[in-house]
C-alpha cells in the first residue's frame, strides 16, 4: 500500500524524524485555516500517489491568505497524470540550504534492505544513477544485526556530505531505518532531504510503501488506506476477498491459481485478444465465490466474452461449473462464454454444465482452444 | 533418484488439526507419503487419520526421527512455525502458507542460511516425487514419473504446464514450487543445481514469471554450471506496471522485472522459452523426441 507525503511524514514524525509542522486540508476553506495555524509563507502540497506532480503545478509557496485561497482552489480537484487530487498539505515553507536523497528499498535479490545515500537530491534519482552512480552511497543492512551507527558514518562519508553534517545524517538514517523496519515498508523515501543553514536535516517529501500481508499488526496503517482513489471495479473485487485487477481489454478473464490467470491473459494476447481484467478465483473456490467473481467481471461494461479457464487442484470442477450455473441464473449474462475445465472433479464439472444447456456457453479442451475461441466470439465472429 | 523428497522422507505436518491441514496431510498420506508426526500446541496425545500429534517439533523429531517438515498455519504463526522446526533440527522446511509479511520472510531467511536448513516456499504448493512422496497440495494423479524435473513460482500453472508435459507422453522426477512470494526460501538456481546431480532428471523445466530478477540469476547459473537442457516459461507478458498480480512477488516495477526481459535473458544463455505452456511441451518433445 502507498501512503500519501503527508501519511508518510505523520509516520516518520512517530519515530522521531524530523517533519516541518503541517495539517492536511480537503477544501479551499480548510486549507485556509491550515495555512494561518502553520503560518506565511506556507507550501500548499498536492497529495497524489504520484511522482512529478511539482512540475504539474501542484506545489505553490503562498505569502498570505489570498493567496492561500487562491492556489488551494487552484490545487483541489486537479488532475495530475490520471489522479485527482483530492486532499492538499500545507506545511510551513523551510529554509533551504541543500537537498539530499535518502531511501531504504527491501531488496529482493540481495535478501536485505538497501540503503541509498546521495548529496543529489530534489531531481530523479534515476538520473542521476544513470549520470553519476557514483554519487549515490549505498548499503545493505543485515536483517538480523539491523542498522548500527557505523553504517550512517560510512554512508555519509561515502556520499560526501560535510564533516559537521555526519553525524545527523547518520542519526537521520537510523530513525529511517526504525521506521522501515517497526512499519514493515517495503519502500522508504526521502526526496529531498533537506539541510537547513542551521545545519539541521529534515524530511520534505516523504514516500512510503507497506507490506499489505503485515497490516494485521498494524491497524492504524490499515485505516490510511483511501478507498476514494481505486477503481470502483477493484474496490468491489477487493469487498468480495477477490484477486483481481482491471486492465484495458474488452475480454473477462478467471482462473484459478495467479499464475495460471497470468498465463491466460498472456495466451489471450497471443490469439490477438485484449483481456479485460485479472481475477483470480482463488485455491478451493467454492460455488458462491464463483458467482460472485462472475458478478465482478460483468460490471464492467466494456467486457464482451468472458473466458473461464480453470485447472483444478484444491479447487473442484463440480463447484466451479454449479457457480457459474447460479451466475447464469443470478445474472443472465448477454455475452458469450468460453469455459475450459480441467483437474480435479473435471467429469462432474463438464456433466453438470453440459446438462445445464447454459445459453451462449461455449466449451474448450485446452486453454489455447479456449483463448481462440473467446478471442473470435469478442469480436463478434462465430466460434 | 528424485530431488528434496523420496521414500525416505518422514513427514510432520504443523497446522495438522486444522481444516486444511488435517486434509491435505492425508492426502499426502493416501498418496504413500511417510507421514509421521503433526504438531499442533496443546493437543499432543491425540491423532489426526492415525497420524500423532505432537506439542512441539522438538518432540516430533525426537519420537519419530522425522525430517521434513510442512507447515501449513495461519500467515502471522508461520514465520514462527518455520524458525520452530529449523530449531528442532529438520533439515527441510516446506512451507505453503500464503500472505507471510515481507520482512518475517527475510528474517527467516537469513537466520536459515545460517543454520543450513532448507526452506521451500513459502505461497508454495509444496513438492511431488511421482510415485515417490508427495508433500503439500499438488494433485498427484496428473503426474507420473518420469525425466523431467519442473520448478515453478506458480502452483496452478505448474500443473497446466505437467499437464501438457504428461499428454506428450513424459513424466517427472520431482515437481518443486518454490513459491511467488518476494523473498523464496528456496530459488530457482538451488533446485536446478539438485536437478542437474539427479540421475534421474533428464530435461529441467523452468517456470517464471514477472517479479524480481530470480529468472535473470538463473539464466546466469544455466549458462556456467548446467549441462542437461533447460526449457523455460514465463507468465506475465501482458502485465501492467505496479500492479500486484496476485502473487506478493509478482510486480513488474518501473521497467525491472518485465516478462519479456526475462525471457531474453534465457534466450541469450541458449535457454529456449516456451511462449505457451503448449509450447513448452512441444520443445520437450523436440528436445527428448516423443
Amino acid at each position: 500500500m502507498d501512503l500519501l507525503e503527508y501519511q508518510g511524514k505523520q509516520l516518520f514524525a512517530r519515530h522521531g524524524i524530523p517533519v516541518p509542522d503541517g495539517r492536511p486540508a480537503r477544501t479551499v476553506d480548510e486549507a485556509v485555516s491550515a495555512a494561518k495555524e502553520v503560518g506565511f509563507p506556507c507550501a500548499i502540497k498536492a497529495q497524489v500517489k504520484i511522482g512529478g506532480r511539482g512540475k504539474a503545478g501542484g506545489i505553490k509557496i503562498a505569502q498570505n491568505e489570498d493567496e492561500a485561497r487562491e492556489y488551494s482552489d487552484a490545487i483541489l480537484g486537479m488532475d495530475i497524470k490520471g489522479f485527482t487530487v483530492h486532499e492538499v498539505w500545507i506545511e510551513g515553507a523551510s529554509q533551504i540550504e541543500s537537498e539530499y536523497y535518502a531511501s531504504i528499498v527491501f531488496d529482493r535479490g540481495a535478501k536485505a534492505p538497501l540503503i541509498m545515500l546521495s548529496t543529489q537530491g530534489g531531481m530523479d534519482i534515476e538520473e542521476v544513477a544513470d549520470n553519476n552512480p557514483d554519487a549515490i552511497a549505498t548499503l545493505h543492512v543485515d536483517p538480523l544485526l539491523g542498522f548500527q551507527d557505523f553504517h550512517g558514518r560510512r554512508l555519509a562519508f561515502a556520499a560526501g556530505v560535510d564533516a559537521d553534517l555526519v553525524r545527523p545524517v547518520g542519526a537521520f538514517l537510523h530513525q529511517l531505518y526504525g521506521t522501515f523496519v517497526a512499519e514493515e515498508a517495503m519502500l522508504v523515501e526521502v526526496n529531498p532531504l533537506i539541510v537547513t543553514p542551521e545545519r539541521t536535516v529534515a524530511a520534505l517529501d516523504a514516500k512510503v510503501t507497506l507490506d499489505d500481508n503485515a497490516l494485521f499488526r498494524h491497524p492504524d496503517n490499515a485505516e490510511l488506506r483511501d478507498p476514494s482513489d481505486e477503481d470502483p471495479q477493484e474496490q468491489m473485487a477487493k469487498e468480495r476477498g477477490l484477486t483481481f485487477v482491471k486492465l484495458d481489454g474488452d475480454i473477462g478473464i478467471l482462473g484459478n491459481g495467479a499464475g495460471l490467470v497470468m498465463s491466460t491473459l498472456d495466451v489471450v494476447a497471443q490469439y490477438g485478444g485484449a483481456p479485460a481484467n485479472f481475477l483470480d478465483a482463488g485455491g478451493g473456490s467454492k460455488a458462491e465465490a464463483i458467482t460472485s467473481a462472475v458478478e465482478v467481471i460483468l460490471s464492467n461494461d466494456k467486457v464482451n466474452a468472458v473466458l473461464f479457464n480453470i485447472f483444478g487442484g484444491i479447487t473442484r470442477c463440480d463447484e466451479v461449473a454449479n457457480g457459474l450455473i447460479e451466475a447464469f441464473k443470478q445474472l443472465n449474462p448477454s455475452v458469450p462464454f468460453v469455459v475450459r475445465l480441467d483437474g480435479t472433479n473435471d467429469v462432474e464439472g463438464r456433466k453438470i454444465l453440459a446438462e445445464a444447456q447454459l445459453p451462449n456457453v461455449h466449451t474448450a479442451a485446452t486453454m489455447d482452444e479456449a483463448a481462440e475461441k473467446v478471442v473470435a466470439l469478442a469480436k463478434g465472429e462465430d466460434a | 533418484m528424485a530431488v528434496l523428497i523420496d521414500k525416505d522422507t518422514k513427514l510432520v505436518v504443523s497446522g495438522i488439526t486444522g481444516r486444511e491441514g488435517t486434509f491435505h496431510a492425508t492426502n499426502n498420506k493416501n498418496y504413500g507419503t511417510n507421514v509421521v508426526a503433526g504438531v499442533t500446541p496443546g493437543k499432543a496425545g491425540q491423532n489426526v487419520e492415525g497420524i500423532p500429534v505432537f506439542n512441539t517439533f522438538k518432540d516430533s523429531v525426537d519420537e519419530t526421527g522425522a525430517n521434513v517438515a510442512m507447515v501449513f498455519v495461519p500467515p502471522r504463526f508461520a514465520a514462527d512455525s518455520i524458525l520452530e522446526a529449523a530449531d528442532a533440527g529438520i533439515p527441510l522446511v516446506i512451507c505453503i502458507t500464503e500472505g507471510i509479511p515481507a520482512h518475517d520472510e527475510l528474517r527467516v531467511y537469513t537466520h536459515l542460511q545460517r543454520t543450513g536448513t532448507r526452506l521451500v516456499g513459502p505461497n508454495c504448493p509444496g513438492i511431488l516425487s511421482p510415485g515417490k512422496a508427495n508433500v503439500g497440495i499438488i494433485p498427484a494423479s496428473f503426474f507420473k514419473e518420469g525425466n523431467v524435473g519442473v520448478v515453478s513460482r506458480s502452483g496452478t500453472l505448474t500443473y497446466q504446464i505437467g499437464n501438457t508435459l504428461a499428454q506428450a507422453g513424459f513424466g517427472n522426477s520431482s515437481i518443486v514450487g518454490i513459491g511467488g512470494d518476494p523473498v523464496p526460501g528456496t530459488s530457482f538456481i538451488d533446485v536446478i543445481e539438485l536437478f542437474e546431480a539427479d540421475d534421474q532428471t533428464e530435461l529441467i523445466v523452468l517456470s517464471g514469471e514477472i517479479g524480481g530478477d530470480a529468472e535473470e540469476r538463473a539464466a546466469e547459473y544455466i549458462a556456467d554450471h548446467v549441462k542437461k537442457p533447460v526449457v523455460a516459461y514465463i507468465a506475465g507478458f501482458t502485465a501492467p506496471p505496479g500492479k500486484t498480480m496476485g502473487h506478493a512477488g509478482a510486480i513488474v516495477s518501473g521497467s525491472k522485472g518485465t516478462a519479456a526481459a526475462k525471457a531474453e535473458a534465457l534466450e541469450a544463455k541458449g535457454v529456449r522459452v516456451g511462449r505457451t505452456p503448449t509450447q513448452v511441451a512441444e520443445i520437450a518433445v523436440d528436445i527428448l523426441g516423443g
